[in-house]
């Protein structure tokens, strides 16, 4: 075997899809039992160049080596086979089986011909302890949560024996303790000696757990660098080629009438019990109203509900004093409300149909874009080029599909289509979720400019340092219920962590005072 | 995953090589029964060209299979597969001949359209039961077409010896005003049965074209079958789009009974088992890969088996039974067109490898 220290080395690597280059000759050298951050813009490359090493995608041209050896990665087996695996931007499971049978799923091992379940099981859980990635092995995969069926996907790739893995924005979708724990697993791994690439749009992040970090810009391998060396200013510039703010700046908010007004309004989850508990709250125009909440309590229902999606229990919910309670979504639409949805695959696209269409489904029935029932193809896709050049999706034209789009430039089509309408009140939920920090600029921009438009804006966010920066008033949630309403200006982010964690205001505040802000709620 | 022109190119690549894969196994089916796959292939073409009175009938039997696969592909893009289309082209085709012979006395141009009417409204009806029950309580439409299958068939049995004769097993003719043959069609076809059904099918395949692809309602069928849950975001009535769905999709089966009864047959008769046109009706849908188009294909290719077939017993002395082989092993290609697919798929992976070496 040749002597060389990297495990992984992708040399000259491109990527055509029909006359585009997804990746352009693209260099990435990873060495043993380091952690390679992979940064880059919406659509700089990234999912490709880590689908052409797991097999997914065969490259146009250009030259992989394992460990100095020359391969060719035709397939996802045979990734498997030199120990490569990867766990995907979307999380590929099924719903219906249970942790042990996806982890399997593909390799099972067989006793007589039937399946030996205890065997697995037991593999499992040593795994599972050695690396500290505890999941319930019985359990289905519906019914776990989101940050659970990460650990899954990383568990699926170690029962097959990987030793380079693949994250592609793991962080994307966890709460702020999940990221915590997935970085010590991150770490656990490549004290064994694996090594780690890992994709994702939060700076902080690289900067926490990278050794490396290569910078893609479209399509090209901009720099290697080594992350200590690096600052986080220096990393976002790199990578959008131009200075970036972190923090958009804006006015002091002018709230005016109220748009919005939720009243001991109750919703229930899909097993029955109380999501939302005599909920309050009264939004008006011209402020943006941050939701600040661990995932799981209730801000999901509490949007559904407001959308029409989830039904409510009790309570009333008015929008410009027209009470829309339990109204069809169309109906709550139509009345002024735009939704940028938490599951953007689930709820904000149909993947397969074009892009044009995708963006005028909130409006295909109206005119201009169809008329007595015959759709206008013409003024779809003109107001598809219109915003796909506003909002700056990157794409090839607006007959893609909308799973050729990545995951970034698919959110930034869900913004488009909901920010363009103009509506009274913008729910916008995780709407960063997955952008890259040029883009969350842009859309952090759109949101104040609605609200300086008089209009007004929830947000719904596990980011503290979105809700922070962008809300006029923040709204932290506990268990259904309101655990505080506070100012952006005068709370810190400990003091956050303690309220999402249900301290009152003024035992946040004391406590935060007490500890100096050192360890607070497993908020980072 | 590759771009639009190639994807094309395969996806018509497909249908084609499973009918080549298909008539080859044939072949072989033939040779390994000691008959001659020539002499069979060419008895089954002049079977379906041969002559006017051939190409009649090929196109008779062609023009219900039409708008039947339209029906399925309806529901199919809508997400629902509606096996039921046999019994929903069963209950058209009685309810056509129903009408057309309990007025006898009524003019053409009131008797054709209303007993056509009848036909398409029945099988709409039978469909919607499914999609109703599928929207409301989430029940599979896979086995409620089923069970209505069989409903339909006894009902159908008992009403044409019950009700439409007096224990006779055929109704009488529909009145001469009520049929969709053409004195003109004939003629020309050498005394097929060709009728104007074939008109119909053929202003279908634009007409369901033009709904799928270009009205408000095709655009929420399409998006509630890809999508329901932002389908349901995007203010669609789901439940609505469901049943419509079913409801367009059973009246196309049921016009395809119509040109059965007041077409092809020109009465009724008990029958022993679902008619074979309904599961056709479903294998050219799937061979056309949904499309109007496509559909249009699959059901010529389906006619000029059958119709061609039964011409290779007497032509080429190749028996009934084995024709029937044939016939079944081009459809089972059809059906693992899946497998062929990925053969495709892996050549052109080779390809590009080849490709990028260089
Ligand atoms: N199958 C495909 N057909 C056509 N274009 C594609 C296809 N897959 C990806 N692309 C294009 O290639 C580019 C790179 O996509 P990729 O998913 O690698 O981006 P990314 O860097 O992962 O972005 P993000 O951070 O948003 O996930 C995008 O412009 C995308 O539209
Ligand atoms: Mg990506």
């Amino acid at each position: 075997m040749p002597e060389t220290n990297y495990v992984i080395e992708m040399l000259g690597i491109t990527k055509q899809f029909g006359d585009f280059k997804a990746n352009d000759n693209i260099n990435l050298k990873v060495k043993k039992g380091e952690i390679h951050a992979l940064l880059g813009e919406n659509g700089a490359g990234k999912s490709t160049l880590m689908n052409i090493l797991s097999g997914l995608l065969e490259p146009t041209s250009g030259e992989i080596r394992v460990n100095g050896e020359k391969v060719d990665i035709s397939s996802p087996g045979v990734a498997d086979k030199l120990g490569i695996g990867m766990v995907h931007q979307h999380f590929m499971l099924v719903d219906k089986f249970t942790v042990t049978e996806n982890i399997i799923l593909g390799s099972e091992k067989t006793k007589a011909g039937f399946l030996d379940k205890k065997e697995a099981q037991k593999e499992i859980k040593a795994l599972s302890e050695r690396y500290g990635l505890f999941v319930d092995p019985t359990a289905r995969v519906e019914a776990i949560s989101v940050g659970m069926q990460q650990r899954v996907e990383i568990l699926k790739t170690l029962y097959r024996g990987t030793d380079i893995l693949i994250l592609d924005e793991p962080t994307a979708v966890l709460t702020p303790q999940e990221i915590t724990e997935l970085m010590e697993i991150m770490h656990s791994l490549t004290k064994e000696g694996k090594s780690i690439i890992i994709i994702t749009h939060k700076l902080e992040e690289i900067k926490q757990v990278a050794d490396q970090c290569t910078v893609i810009r479209r399509g090209q391998s901009i720099d290697t660098v080594e992350v200590a060396e690096t600052s986080s200013q220096q990393l976002a510039d790199m990578m959008v080629g131009r200075s970036v703010t972190f923090k958009v700046p804006k006015e002091e908010a002018q709230p005016k009438e109220t748009v919005l007004s939720i009243q001991d309004l109750t919703v229930k989850e899909s097993r029955g019990l109380e999501a939302v508990k005599h909920f309050n709250l009264d939004i008006h125009a011209g402020e943006i109203v941050g939701i600040a909440g661990v995932d799981g309590n209730g801000q999901s229902e509490l949007i559904q509900a407001i959308t029409g999606l989830t039904k409510v229990e009790s309570g009333t919910i008015t929008l410009n004093s027209k009470n829309i309670t339990n109204l069809p979504p169309r109906k709550i639409t139509e009345a002024g409300v735009g939704h940028i949805p938490e599951d953007r695959q689930k709820y904000g696209l149909i993947l397969p149909m074009t892009l044009y269409e995708n963006i005028s489904l909130q409006e295909y029935y109206k005119e201009p874009f169809s008329k007595n029932g015959i759709l206008n193809g013409n003024a779809m896709k003109k107001n598809a080029r219109k915003l796909i050049d506003e909002f700056d999706v990157r794409t090839q034209n607006e007959y893609n599909t909308a799973s050729s789009l990545s995951g970034g430039n698919q959110q930034k089509a869900i913004i488009a289509r909901e920010v363009s309408r103009d509506p009274d009140l913008l729910i916008a939920a995780q709407p960063t979720r997955g952008l890259d920090v040029g883009a969350i600029e842009y859309i952090h921009k759109r949101l104040i400019e609605h609200r300086d438009h008089g209009k007004a804006v929830l947000l719904m966010s596990f980011e503290l340092d979105e809700i922070m920066n962008v809300s006029d008033r923040i709204v932290v949630m506990f268990e259904g219920e309101i655990a505080g309403i506070v100012d952006p200006k005068d709370v810190t982010q400990q003091e956050l962590g303690l309220l999402m964690a249900g301290s009152s205001v003024e035992k946040a505040k004391a406590m935060a005072d007490q500890d100096g802000g050192k360890e607070s709620a497993n908020v980072k | 995953m590759l771009n639009e022109n190639k994807g094309a190119k395969v996806n018509i690549l497909v249908p084609v090589l499973s009918v080549v894969l298909g008539l080859i196994l044939g072949a072989i089916i033939m040779l390994a029964f000691g008959y001659d796959p020539m002499a069979g292939y060419q008895a089954m073409l002049r079977g379906a060209f041969g002559s006017p009175f051939y190409i009649g009938e090929m196109l008779r039997y062609a023009s219900p299979l039409i708008v039947i696969g339209l029906g399925f592909s309806v529901a199919n893009t809508a997400g629902f597969f509606n096996i039921g289309v046999a019994g929903q082209v069963l209950l058209g085709w009685l309810c056509s001949v129903w009408v057309a012979i309990s007025f006898p006395n009524w003019p053409g141009y009131l008797l054709l359209p209303i007993s056509v009417l009848a036909g398409v409204a029945a099988g709409a009806l039978w469909a919607g039961i499914a999609g109703f029950l599928r929207a409301y309580f989430n029940t599979s439409e896979v086995i409620v077409t089923i069970m209505l299958n069989y409903t339909a068939l006894y009902t159908t049995n008992y009403l044409v010896r019950n009700v439409l004769t007096d224990s006779a097993d055929t109704t009488p003719p529909i009145p001469k005003q009520a049929s969709l043959r053409a004195d003109w069609l004939s003629n020309i076809s050498g005394g097929s049965r060709l009728n104007m059904g074939i008109f119909i099918s053929l202003i279908l395949i634009v007409v369901v074209m033009i709904l799928m692809q270009k009205t408000t309602l095709g655009y929420e069928i399409r998006s509630v079958g890809m999508n329901t849950f932002a389908s349901r975001y995007a203010g669609m009535n789901t439940k609505q789009n469901i049943i419509l769905s079913m409801v367009i999709s059973g009246g196309l089966a049921g016009l395809g009974g119509v040109m059965e009864g007041l077409g092809t047959f020109e009465n009724i008769f008990v029958q022993g088992a679902m008619p074979a046109l309904g599961y056709d009706g479903m294998a050219v849908a799937l061979l056309g890969l949904s499309s109007p188009a496509g559909i249009l294909f699959a059901a010529l290719l389906f006619a000029i088996l059958k119709i061609g077939g039964t011409s290779m017993p007497l032509g080429s002395g190749v028996p009934t039974e084995v024709v029937d082989i044939v016939i079944a092993s081009i459809i089972f290609f059809v059906g693992a067109n899946y497998l062929i697919r990925f053969f495709i798929d892996k050549r052109a992976r080779a390809n590009v490898k080849k490709g990028g070496a260089e």
